[in-house]
């Protein structure tokens, strides 16, 4: 069998797997940004828990193997009542525990990175801002934001690509993905090869896809300003 | 304290760490003054117009402006920053907002003045630093001299009853800091406040009621532009007008 054979035959598979692998990264990306961007605050924070919660939380979650990471959350987080049921065909119980320990890790990345755009933003830009009488969250809204925005979003766009490849790992805990169903595939063929080339031009288009969407809004946003 | 007095500096003193920058400042500054601040690099002249906006906490001493001691714990440092405009060598404008959003964003969003009224005073003051014709540019658009008129009528812009200025024309190409010194001239004779550390000994001894000497964190000498410059009686003042005037 080659690989349009397989393809044809088995394309369901491929297709139920890359929806559950879009909708867990976006849901992800989602997650992942709005706690990446508390964790950037408490990071600049100039109050010293915060910031060094912050600091200990992007250190751990660096310095940990994700696949690690997806297991504590699991088997650390079995007290909570998952709703029961499932969706795109996986139960809550297995996929809301991915969702969970995938945000968190893209949240120190994510994290780090907003921290970097706005600490590359000229500290005159502040000084300005506050000798007009602005206080600390107005500089930061109204002109420091703004421009580190620009900073910001090449390497978020990296992130999320990221984010898409490394959701391979929920397979692990039986969460039907496109990895997952290139094992039900692999299985039911003997033939290898042939699916794995399959996932990686799935993936690969899902990234280019993502690039291209990104580049559109960036260049919008860098529109916007003049 | 007539209340004439500004700002009535006691005995200020700011460390970084270890180094002592200001080991003990006395100063009054009166309404309608305009003093010069002079004296050798590293001597402290930034530091020291810096903590009367508090983008410097000095150490110790007090500094009381308007007969409050803005030092003082639990001090307005945002009321007080807009009544103290401030003017940098780098400029500083909002690279994120052309010209006229740089002139209106803080009337509106700190003195919440309505944005019609923000917009008219802007484009006011835009006029009166010869800059009209600018209003829609983004300082990346800007030479350095039309970046320092906009920061300029930026700090106007809050109508402060100071106006701090350092080194406002040593960033500048030297055929635009004359652009820049006839607009701080003229708000000089308009009778504004203000306190201009500078390099620039011609305009300090023209425009200047009062010139400080500063070197090493201290205020070594003080007088008017003829003391200072024409009869100076510290040797270190001297010695420093002797290598500027020798550099010009
Ligand atoms: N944030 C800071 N941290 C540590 N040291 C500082 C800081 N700011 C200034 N200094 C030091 O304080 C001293 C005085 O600096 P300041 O900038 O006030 O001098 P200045 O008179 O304005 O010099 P210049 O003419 O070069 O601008 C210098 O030795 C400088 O290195
Ligand atoms: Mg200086």
């Amino acid at each position: 069998m080659n690989i349009y054979e397989i393809f044809l035959d088995y394309y369901q598979y491929f297709l139920r797997g890359t929806r559950t692998t879009i909708v867990v990264a976006l849901l992800t990306v989602l997650l992942g940004s709005v706690l990446g961007c508390v964790i950037s605050l408490l990071r600049l924070s100039k109050f010293k828990p915060f910031n060094l919660f912050a600091k200990l939380y992007i250190t751990v979650i660096r310095g940990t193997p994700m696949l690690v990471q997806l297991y504590i959350v699991y088997y650390q987080l079995d007290f909570i009542p998952y709703p029961q049921g499932s969706f795109l065909g996986v139960s809550l119980d297995r996929v809301i525990p991915c969702i969970i320990a995938l945000s968190i890790n893209s949240a120190a990345y994510i994290a780090e990175v907003i921290r970097a755009g706005i600490q590359a933003v000229d500290l005159g830009q502040t000084e300005a801002a506050r000798s007009c009488g602005m206080t600390s969250g107005q500089a930061m809204r109204y002109v420091i934001m703004p421009q580190a925005v620009k900073n910001i979003l090449p390497a978020i766009g990296n992130e999320f690509v990221t984010m898409v490849k490394e959701t391979a790992i929920i397979q692990y805990l039986g969460v039907s993905d496109l990895m997952y169903n290139n094992g039900i595939v692999v299985t039911a063929t003997y033939n290898p090869l042939p699916c794995y080339y399959i996932s990686a031009i799935i993936y690969l288009a899902l990234n280019i896809c993502l690039g291209k969407g990104l580049n559109i809004f960036e260049r919008r946003l860098q529109k916007s300003e003049r | 304290m007539s209340d004439n007095v500004l700002f009535e500096i006691k005995d200020l003193h700011k460390s970084f760490g270890n180094t002592e920058v200001l080991k003990g400042i006395n100063e009054t500054i009166r309404r309608g003054d305009v003093v010069s601040i002079i004296g050798p690099s590293g001597s402290g002249k930034s530091t020291f117009i810096r903590c009367l906006n508090l983008l410097e906490e000095p150490t110790s001493g007090s500094i009381i402006f308007e007969g409050q001691d803005i030092t003082k714990r639990g001090f307005d440092v945002n009321r007080h920053r807009q009544k103290v405009g401030m003017v940098f060598q780098q400029f500083n404008l909002f690279n994120n907002l052309n010209v006229l959003e740089n002139l209106t964003i803080s009337q509106e969003k700190v003195k919440k003045v309505s944005h019609g009224e923000a917009e008219k005073r802007a484009l006011e003051l835009l006029k009166r630093v010869g800059l009209s014709d600018k209003a829609d540019a983004y300082p990346s658009q800007l030479s350095g001299g039309q970046k320092q008129r906009v920061a300029i009528a930026r700090s106007l812009a809050m109508e402060p009853d100071v106006m701090l200025f350092d080194e406002p024309t040593s960033a500048l190409d030297p055929e635009m800091v004359g652009e820049v010194l006839n607009v701080i001239k003229d708000l000089a004779d308009d009778g504004i406040t203000m306190v201009v550390v500078t390099h620039e000994m011609g305009f300090a001894k023209k425009v200047a009621n009062r010139v400080l000497f500063m070197d090493e964190g201290m205020i070594l000498e003080e007088g008017s532009p003829e003391d200072i410059f024409d009869d100076p009686q510290n040797p270190r003042t001297k010695e420093f007008l002797s290598k500027v005037i020798n550099v010009i």
